[in-house]
């Protein structure tokens, strides 16, 4: 059905996906317990910035993560004297323009869980002799799991659709950076390019229909929403 | 032994104050609605921080001038109004949670012998959603007893139950009471559960 070419494609883009959603997941984590439990000066602006990403047009995101990562920013520059290595042209900082384009979509469906954790529930686990993180390894984070795993699935869906700010930051090469949306916009820039385009094109509707579905099925099965709907 | 209360703490305008001594045996804290009831037992449980005063139980110094002790420290069993039973556990992990993490020679009541005492057998294997208040109650004060506590907190356990379960709990409670004798502060605005559990009852105006 595929040919080696697409299945290369796809591949790619679930690599990329799939180390993008990973990489983001403990800082999603970290902001979305930030900003669900506590209250602190600057908690509006970290909001702010986080939700950047969703609204800001892809291409300025790419462009300034050209800038920190190009050969003269102050990140780029670091990761060559350090590490002599560069993200960009890579996959690597495809996966990582797709992780900051997931970010918020995760912090968002992470928070929601977070905020539907009783946390009159952590004060039991304490008097009956749990520490700080034994309550939170025991008690929040089970509770909070299915939106945890509900927000890796959206956020491997966003990354898989990831395009400007990848074709900014990476560009469109080949087999290292293009991934299936750039692949579809290469494929319609040539002629009788159709018949790849609408097989990508099935393959992409796949795949994000598949990740909501198990999304909402995963946040259906929180204790809040069985309780509320009464199972 | 002997539970020395002497808190105070406001919030916003109000303030919430107490000073009494509690012996062994059930001691009610009675008063209305809104007379900072539960947020004394939170105090006293490490769950919410005085302003200033002292928390002694059996001399052992919870709360004081330099002292702090978190809530896992404490050894206070809380028997909370809504049970507030972990949803995704079922009832044996429910009860052995405290057990667990209870030092082994502080312990004084084995798993086999709550379970009994409270008549909770048939219920290990459900989910907390499915049992009712009653049964989430008896489970709830298993949990308490089971992580070995110095003294217990009740916090309203029977408002959300009907008369005949009521009944049944407050056996429960005199059995805590006279067999065990683990001493208990107890929080109510009944008047009837008051005269009928209380060896001492304490008073606070709203």
């Amino acid at each position: 059905m595929l040919s080696p070419e697409e299945w290369g494609i796809v591949a790619l883009s679930l690599k990329v996906g799939g180390v993008a959603v990973l990489a983001c997941l403990p800082l999603a984590f970290a902001l979305a317990w930030l900003l669900a439990r506590h209250r602190f000066p600057g908690r509006l602006l970290l909001d702010a910035l986080v939700h950047l990403p969703l609204v800001l047009p892809p291409v300025v995101t790419g462009w300034l993560l050209l800038l920190a990562f190009g050969p003269l920013g102050p990140v780029g520059r670091w990761l060559n004297d350090w590490f002599g290595t560069t993200l960009m042209f890579r996959w690597t900082g495809a996966a990582l323009a797709a992780a900051i384009m997931a970010l918020p979509l995760m912090v968002r469906a992470m928070r929601l869980s977070i905020e539907g954790v009783d946390r009159r529930l952590e004060g039991a686990a304490r008097t009956l002799g749990a520490g700080h993180w034994h309550a939170f390894w025991t008690i929040s984070l089970p509770l909070a799991l299915p939106g945890v795993l509900a927000a890796l699935v959206l956020g491997f869906a966003r990354s898989i659709g990831e395009f400007g700010a990848t074709i900014t930051f990476v560009s469109n090469i080949p087999g290292e950076t293009r991934t299936l949306p750039l692949a579809i916009y290469s494929a319609l820039q040539v002629p009788g390019g159709e018949a790849m385009v609408t097989r990508l094109a099935l393959l992409s509707v796949a795949l994000s229909l598949g990740a909501l579905l198990v999304s909402e099925w995963l946040v259906r099965r929180t204790p809040a929403e069985r309780l509320r709907r009464g199972d | 032994m002997a539970i020395e209360i002497d808190v105070e703490k406001r919030f916003g305008t109000r303030t919430i104050a107490a000073c009494f001594t509690a012996e062994s045996g059930l001691t009610a804290l009675f008063g209305p609605s809104g007379a900072g009831k539960t947020s004394i037992l939170n105090m006293v449980a490490g769950l919410l921080r005085p302003d200033r005063g002292h928390i002694r139980v059996g001399g052992r110094t919870l709360f004081g001038a330099d002292v702090d002790l978190p809530p896992e420290a404490r050894r206070i069993g809380y028997v909370f109004q809504d049970g507030r039973l972990f949803p995704h556990r079922r009832v044996k992990a429910n009860l052995l949670y405290g057990y667990h993490l209870a030092d082994p020679a502080r312990r004084w009541m084995g798993f086999v012998e709550a379970v009994a005492f409270l008549g909770i057998e048939p219920l290990l294997g459900r989910w907390p959603q499915s049992l009712s208040g009653g049964e989430a109650q008896r489970v709830a004060i298993g949990r308490a007893l089971l992580a070995g506590p110095e003294i217990l907190l009740m916090d309203e356990p029977l408002s959300s139950l009907d008369a005949a379960r009521r009944g049944d709990i407050m056996a429960v409670i005199e059995r805590i009471r006279d067999e065990l004798r683990l001493p208990i502060l107890y929080v109510s605005h009944d008047r009837t559960e008051v005269d009928r559990l209380a060896t001492e009852v304490v008073t606070l105006n709203g």
